[in-house]
């Protein structure tokens, strides 16, 4: 790719793009320089993605054009936007896991059909690409036996490899630990001296502030403002994408945490090739506190979720709860969890949460279908449930307000809206919650974690799980740190910053006193 | 978010239709091919199957069976298991209708036999299939194998049975002896003609409105029970199900259990319906042809009377065709229907994307 005259790397003009009566991205501009580190900032459902899945060829926008280097290009397909330069690391990773780093790399671009030329040819431009970027990786280690940090390393090698010069991070310290994330953008800066342009979607601000050069922000659809970042600040970007004032803290009184609900003793489960995820995990609920999973995801939260639930037996250990005493002898399902008064708000609200084929008063009622109030002797009182939806979806503030569109066509935020409403309505003693703002908007957010709090505040115990470590500390009165399947600390929120935490994430607070290293 | 703006017609009504049609102009090369004219072939295929009393009953009576084995795959596949053994419950429920006839004709009247051999319909689909879903709930064996597998054995089991233990004495002819009337059920010419209501004579019994009933049972069942929530949960999302405390086996045993039962009724409108004797492969494939007219019903009960409908025609118009041009051989009839079955079946999304994007785009103009 060379450069010519033209400034920009790459350019929007007037992209529109409407997915039945959502105007996903309306007349979107946008001009990025070449060679400089480009953030996307908004809230969920602002039309980020999209914009991204346009420029990558997922979808063809309704109106405007795309121009790579000042050369219009048609993109119809993302072999398309590979073809102009255009490189995408998503937030999901799109690997073959139990293949090696150069098979991934060369995936869709093998060379013939015998692999061992591709693959030769593969190893030495992959060692340059590792040098010229300093992006260092074991070629033949196999993916899912890396940790997540590197494995995002294989998606940038994979792009670069392409001939990518525009590369698109989406969401892309979602699942780090905050020193890989600091390491991520270390290599985006190496990237940028190398000429590569990087266009940064993200709804954390803080990364906005320390890797970019300029921002653009994104509301309902739509570019509403371009700042270099150096003129600029996290309060202005943070009211230009929800367009009010928000508070970026949670306003909470003191935990005056009192009985133990919920106490889990010794619990381990081995999973089914008998590796042991969860390891010993003791952990006490008490009324009245919230307490804070930390850890980098994948380090047992959502097994320790899973098993306290009942949705997965455990292999050895206790949990006392209700009176009741669960083993892996005397087990009790989701639904037998439920009549223990404990609700559970899923890590994954589409694989779990929710039905996503059902309709939102349907989704409304899972788990919870058994009750005697949705249901006659045979048929089930479909007038209640939809009436019952309604006064909730005008309580939460779910919108559309429809109780028969299906659950998939609601946003993120109004989704979680309707998953969190349903368990927290049947006023349970206990709230397990994984993930409660995952891909909520800043607007839902603040309102969900003002739920929590009021829910601690009527005397409830609410475990919480997040990778999020904002939210664990802003929430949390106690805050425990998983690694590997174990509890590695736990520690007052008042006495937790984020520099503890991630070294704790990292099992790498007390490396004297820990033996073992996993 | 981009199936909100399609009419509901466009997927309910006009992508079958386009459907049918690309599998009639590919039957009308094929015909076309052998020399004859498509047209005048088509003129028979819709007069024998829709032109006249008859050819209305026999369609009629074919789509009872496609009916229930069509209602059989849609409850499994709600529950997201695909009963590929719908021709050997039938075979079995057939069995199940045959023992209650042969045991009680000469002793008990009609109202007695009936509920009992619907009964016997039920509990021997719904057992036949019961083991398939024991060893897929609780063992893990695919249901897509083990079904498959059952029909091969239903068949053997039913030649062993026949040949040596229900055969009439002294005859060739495999099959038990002919039922006394009181185990037979009536049919709807019969039924009418008091009424003063004439459709001429045809196969066409009783069963098929059980079939009918039974459309709306498993309606009821499916969306508006809390078992049948349960199952669809199941069905789109097993996750999900865990999540809800859902006992995914006992719904996995339940559904494939009713899915045979439902097949099973096919011995109703054959043995006790039509043949009103136990006889060996009656079921003519109606089990596998359930699978087609399940999916091109999109899995739900009015769906499942229109193509089952079709298919009737398809079946009775085809017979009726071979017999009026003899150069079209049943086996040609089989080609049209495997078009059918192809483009509807096997091929429904190939029109589908492009005519929503179509509607979308223009909803959107």
């Amino acid at each position: 790719m060379t450069n010519k005259t033209t400034p920009y790397a790459i350019e929007l003009r007037d992209i529109s793009k409407r997915f039945g009566a959502v105007q996903a991205n309306k007349d979107i501009c946008l001009q990025v320089p070449a060679g400089s580190i480009h953030g996307i900032i908004g809230e969920n459902g602002a039309g980020k993605s999209t914009l991204m899945s346009i420029i990558y060829g997922f979808y063809e926008a309704d109106a405007g054009f795309i121009e790579v280097d000042g050369q219009r290009v048609g993109i119809h397909s993302s072999q398309d936007a590979i073809n102009a330069g255009i490189g995408m690391v998503h937030q999901h990773f799109m690997l073959v896991e139990n293949f090696t780093v150069l098979e991934n790399v060369i995936l869709g671009a093998e060379g013939g059909a015998l692999l061992k030329g591709g693959i030769d040819a593969a190893r030495v431009e992959l060692q340059r690409l590792a040098e010229e970027y300093s992006l260092d990786i074991d070629v033949d280690a196999i993916v899912e036996e890396l940790p997540v940090g590197l494995q995002q390393r294989v998606e940038i090698l994979k792009a670069l490899y392409r001939g990518a010069r525009i590369l698109i991070l989406d969401e892309p310290t979602g699942v780090l630990t905050p020193q890989e994330a600091d390491h991520l953008f270390r290599i985006l800066k190496a990237l940028k001296e190398q000429g590569v342009t990087v266009l940064l979607i993200t709804h954390k601000l803080r990364e906005i502030m320390a890797s970019t050069d300029n921002v653009s922000v994104m509301r309902q659809g739509q570019m509403v403002a371009h700042r270099e970042t150096v003129n600029t600040n996290k309060e202005e970007l943070a009211e230009l994408m929800v367009g009010k004032k928000v508070r970026l803290t949670v306003n909470k009184d003191d935990a005056t945490p009192s009985d133990v609900l919920l106490s889990a003793k010794a619990l381990s489960q081995f999973d089914e090739q008998g590796v042991k995820r969860l390891k010993d995990v003791n952990l006490e609920l008490r009324a009245g506190e919230i307490v804070g999973i930390a850890g980098v995801s994948g380090n047992g939260q959502s097994e320790l979720l899973n098993v306290l639930s009942g949705i997965e037996s455990m292999s050895e250990g206790e949990i006392h709860i209700a009176g009741e005493v669960i083993t892996a002898q005397n087990p009790k399902n989701a639904a037998q969890m439920r009549d223990l008064k404990m609700a559970h708000v899923p890590e994954d609200r589409h694989k779990m949460g929710l039905v996503t084929g059902f309709e939102a008063y349907e989704a409304a009622v899972l788990g919870y279908h058994n009750s005697e109030t949705y249901n006659g002797k045979v048929i089930m009182h479909r007038k209640v449930m939809i009436d019952e939806c309604k006064e909730r979806m005008a309580a939460w503030d779910v919108r559309p307000p429809n109780p028969h569109l299906k659950t998939a066509n609601f946003s993120g935020g109004n989704q979680q809206k309707i998953v969190i409403a349903r368990e927290v309505e049947q006023n349970p003693d206990i709230l397990l919650i994984g993930q409660p703002t995952r891909g909520v908007d800043i607007g839902a957010i603040e309102n969900i974690h003002e739920q929590i709090v009021k829910l601690r505040d009527a005397g409830k115990a609410i475990l919480l799980v997040s990778v999020e470590l904002d939210e664990i500390m802003a929430l949390s009165d106690r805050i425990i740190v998983m690694f590997d399947g174990a509890v590695v600390g736990e520690l007052d929120a008042k006495d937790a910053d984020e520099r503890t935490l991630g070294l704790m994430m990292a099992n790498a607070y007390n490396e004297e006193q820990e033996g073992e290293s996993a | 978010m981009s199936q909100a703006k399609v009419p509901a017609w466009v997927n309910i009504a006009l992508i079958p239709f386009l459907n049918i049609m690309l599998a009639f102009i590919v039957s009308g090369l094929v015909i076309l091919a052998i020399g004859e004219n498509p047209l005048e072939a088509a003129g028979y295929l819709i007069y024998g199957a829709f032109g006249y009393d008859e050819g209305v009953g026999y369609t009629l009576y074919y789509a009872t069976n496609l009916i229930f084995t069509g209602l059989a795959v849609s409850v499994a596949f709600k529950g997201g298991l695909f009963n590929i053994g719908g021709e050997g419950q039938a075979y079995i429920g057939g069995l199940g209708v045959g023992l209650v006839c042969l045991a009680f004709d000469q002793t008990m009247p009609f109202y007695i036999i009936a509920p009992l051999a619907i009964i016997g319909a039920a509990a021997f689909g719904a057992g036949w299939a019961y083991i398939p879903a024991y060893l897929q709930a609780r063992r893990g064996s695919h249901i897509v194998i083990t079904t498959i597998m059952f029909n091969f054995i239903a068949s053997s089991l039913m030649v062993y049975l026949i040949v040596n233990w229900l055969k009439e004495d002294g005859r060739m002819a495999a099959n038990s002896r002919t039922f006394e009337e009181s185990a037979w059920m009536p049919y709807l010419h019969e039924m009418l003609s008091p009424l003063g209501i004439d459709i001429g004579t045809s196969p066409l019994n009783f069963a098929f409105i059980l079939a009918l009933i039974f459309c709306v049972l498993v309606w009821g069942l499916l969306w508006h029970t809390r078992w049948g929530y349960q199952l669809r949960t199941l069905g789109t999302s097993p996750s999900a199900a865990q999540y809800a405390g859902i006992d995914t086996a006992k719904v996995t045993i339940w559904a494939m259990m009713i899915s045979g039962g439902l097949a099973g009724f096919v011995g109703i409108n054959e043995i006790m319906g039509v043949n009103h004797s136990l006889l060996l492969n009656f079921t003519a494939g109606y089990g596998f042809a359930g699978i087609a007219v399940s999916l091109m019903g999109r899995n739900h009960p009015i769906g499942i009377i229109m193509a089952a409908v079709l298919f009737g025609a398809l079946y009775q118009g085809g017979s009726e065709l071979a017999f009026e041009i003899p150069t079209i051989t049943p086996e040609i009839v089989v080609v049209i229907q495997g078009l059918v079955i192809l483009f509807s079946g096997a091929l429904e999304h190939m029109f589908k994307d492009r005519i929503e994007g179509f509607f979308i785009r223009r909803a959107v103009a």
